[in-house]
């Protein structure tokens, strides 16, 4: 199939669809409301399952209920929605259950605004709920990006039986560019009998399922945080992806960036190499499993002095940035966070300040 | 001469924790009963509550999933969407379904959300140690009303059968009591109503149990039927709200 001129947020839906996921449940909020327009049409078309929520509270336990019986499912969000569900993903991760959850990030806190922004990465990468729990994160930085990313996100989250989060902005969910679906990321659910609790008759068993979160018993909860954590330790051994730009350079400055913002810093990386000055880039395309090597190694390059974490939030990914590069350089923020995206000549005005 | 009484096969062998006097475990035992009956115990699903009944899992023998507070009718909701061949029933006490999780069961009722919720009234939250609920009766003591419900400050008790069955869509919306045998038997027949309704494929059942809670009312079980009998049942009157016909 050849590519098709595609809004994000509608394109994420129809991703969903192609990688065999057929239940979506959502509530609407600017700017990812088009996710659940498309759906409500197309879901009908291939017989799955569309439901409007109540709130996004109630959303999150739509998915914990129906993954807990063994489907694959999925919503999109945007920031403020994606507080709310945060409750429901706590639960969720405990429990070890698949889900798929996107978040268009609007500009907050509070109501904030409905313009991109990344100020959600704490929320993300950090844990939005209570627990000690991580969610597999990934940022995607074309609508292209996106449709791949919803596609592997499915996978993954049952390799994981954790829930898997997208981190994207409103420019993602916006905007339009030609897409295609890769045949090759389509994947069938895994079978979940021993696990589901999808009535014994549907197993064929007569040991029923459990699905559940409480442990009163204080070494068995210790046991169970323990088991998460293996998993968590799993995906930092297998599932971090970054992608370096200009890295060949002798670049003396490096820049960390991640999703829409990372495409404005290349423009800038390119314009600064006309003028002879060369910086590099590390793009996470997993914030959490963080690319940590690869930032301390790009970091570690005898050129570079200085790197500079450029997101659409107030650093919030400089901490982590700065844990890679282990302190052997100083480490810089620049962005904005009112929803105006930073534009190339701002990217080279703040990367030549902190030369 | 054959075996003419049994415990249910959906019930297991566990003992339980509740408490004296608390009616938790006969509310259990009707649930297994009807389970049997209609023989779906291998083609059914149990919401988990938070609350004293959390621990439900332990005593009926079907797959469970254990809810957030309040949030075991979106589960549900999530549960019978995908899977609308699964019998599906949530258990939940006041605290959350009149409380915290007023929002969800409105809503599933309302869209008609095929399944069935067994709701145990006992006028106080029970595992958190005895607070006031949204039903606790006015005057009643609780570790959080020391001086009685002052209907002044936090209104009347809610009627949930009463409120839900203001809504136009649900299928069937009953209260019943089982504080006495004559009750059991009614709130017996009730929720096997509730049950064979959903495997008829009808929409939304709730069967409101009028229940006791000795430890947290400061009373004995006997007094504690008496209380829910004299106090309890006026206000909470039992009946059908609401039936398919």
């Amino acid at each position: 199939m050849g590519k098709i001129l595609m809004k994000g947020n509608e394109a994420m839906g129809e991703a969903a669809i192609r990688a065999g996921c057929l239940n979506y449940f959502a509530y609407p909020i600017t700017p990812q409301s088009e996710v659940a327009e498309y759906l409500s049409r197309r879901m009908p078309e291939v017989g799955g399952v569309f439901l409007q929520g109540e709130s996004e509270v109630a959303v999150s336990y739509m998915l914990f209920g129906a993954s807990a019986c063994g489907a694959r499912v999925f919503t999109t969000s945007s920031s403020p929605g994606i507080s709310l569900m945060s409750e429901g993903i706590s639960y969720i991760a405990g429990a070890q259950c698949p889900a798929v959850f996107v978040n268009i990030m609007r500009g907050g806190p509070g109501l904030g605004g409905i313009l991109p922004s990344q100020a959600d990465y704490f929320q993300a990468t950090k844990g939005g709920g209570h627990g000690d729990y991580r969610l597999l994160v990934m940022a995607p930085a074309s609508v292209q990006e996106a449709v791949e990313m919803v596609m592997l996100a499915f996978p993954l989250a049952e390799k994981y039986r954790n829930p898997v989060m997208l981190l994207g902005d409103g420019l993602i969910g916006q905007m339009m560019e030609p897409v295609e679906f890769p045949d090759h990321l389509k994947s069938e659910p895994t079978n979940k009998d021993e696990w589901a609790t999808n009535g014994m008759d549907t197993r064929g068993s007569d040991k029923r399922n459990l699905v559940k979160t409480l442990f009163l018993n204080a070494g068995k909860l210790n046991e169970h945080n323990l088991m998460l954590k293996a998993k968590y330790d799993r995906m930092k051994r297998e599932e971090i992806r970054y992608e370096l730009y200009n890295i060949e350079s002798d670049y003396k400055t490096l820049i960390v960036s991640y999703g829409t913002m990372s495409r404005v810093c290349k423009t800038a990386i390119d314009n600064m190499k006309n003028e002879g000055l060369e910086v590099g880039m590390v793009r996470p395309q997993t914030l959490f499993p963080f690319p940590e090597n690869a930032v301390y190694e790009a970091a570690s390059k005898e050129s570079c002095k200085i790197v500079v974490s450029i997101e659409m939030s107030m650093g919030q990914m400089v901490e982590d940035v700065e844990r890679c590069v282990k302190g052997k350089l100083p480490v810089k923020w620049y962005g904005k966070c009112g929803g105006d995206v930073p534009t190339p000549e701002e990217v080279v005005e703040a990367v030549k300040s902190f030369l | 001469m054959g075996k003419t009484f049994s415990k249910p096969e959906a019930l297991s062998d566990q003992h339980t924790h509740y408490c004296p006097g608390c009616t938790h475990g006969i509310i259990h035992r009707l649930i297994a009963e009807v389970i049997d009956e209609l023989g779906i115990n291998g083609r059914t699903v149990g919401i988990a509550p938070v609350g004293c009944a959390v621990l439900i899992y332990n005593y009926l023998t079907c797959d469970f999933q254990e809810a957030a507070h309040g949030r075991a009718p979106a589960m549900a909701t999530g549960m019978k969407r995908v899977r609308p061949d699964l019998i599906v029933f949530t258990y939940q006490g006041d605290g959350d379904l009149a409380s915290i999780g007023i929002g969800e069961i409105v809503h599933a009722a309302n869209r008609g959300e095929k399944f069935t919720t067994i709701f145990v009234n006992n006028a106080v939250y029970g595992m958190t140690g005895g607070q006031m609920a949204p039903t606790t009766m006015p005057g009643q003591r609780t570790t959080t009303s020391p001086f009685g419900r002052n209907v002044e400050e936090v209104g009347m008790p809610i009627k949930m059968a009463e409120l839900l069955s203001a809504l136009e869509t649900p299928a069937y919306i009953t209260r019943q009591s089982v504080i006495k045998p004559k009750y059991i038997v009614r709130a017996k027949k009730a929720i096997k109503k509730a049950f064979q309704y959903q495997l008829e494929g009808r929409c939304f059942s709730l069967v409101e149990v009028v229940s006791t809670c000795p430890t947290n009312w400061g009373l004995t079980p006997v007094q504690a039927i008496k209380w829910a009998e004299e106090t309890m049942l006026p206000y909470y009157k039992l009946g059908e709200f609401k039936t398919p016909d």
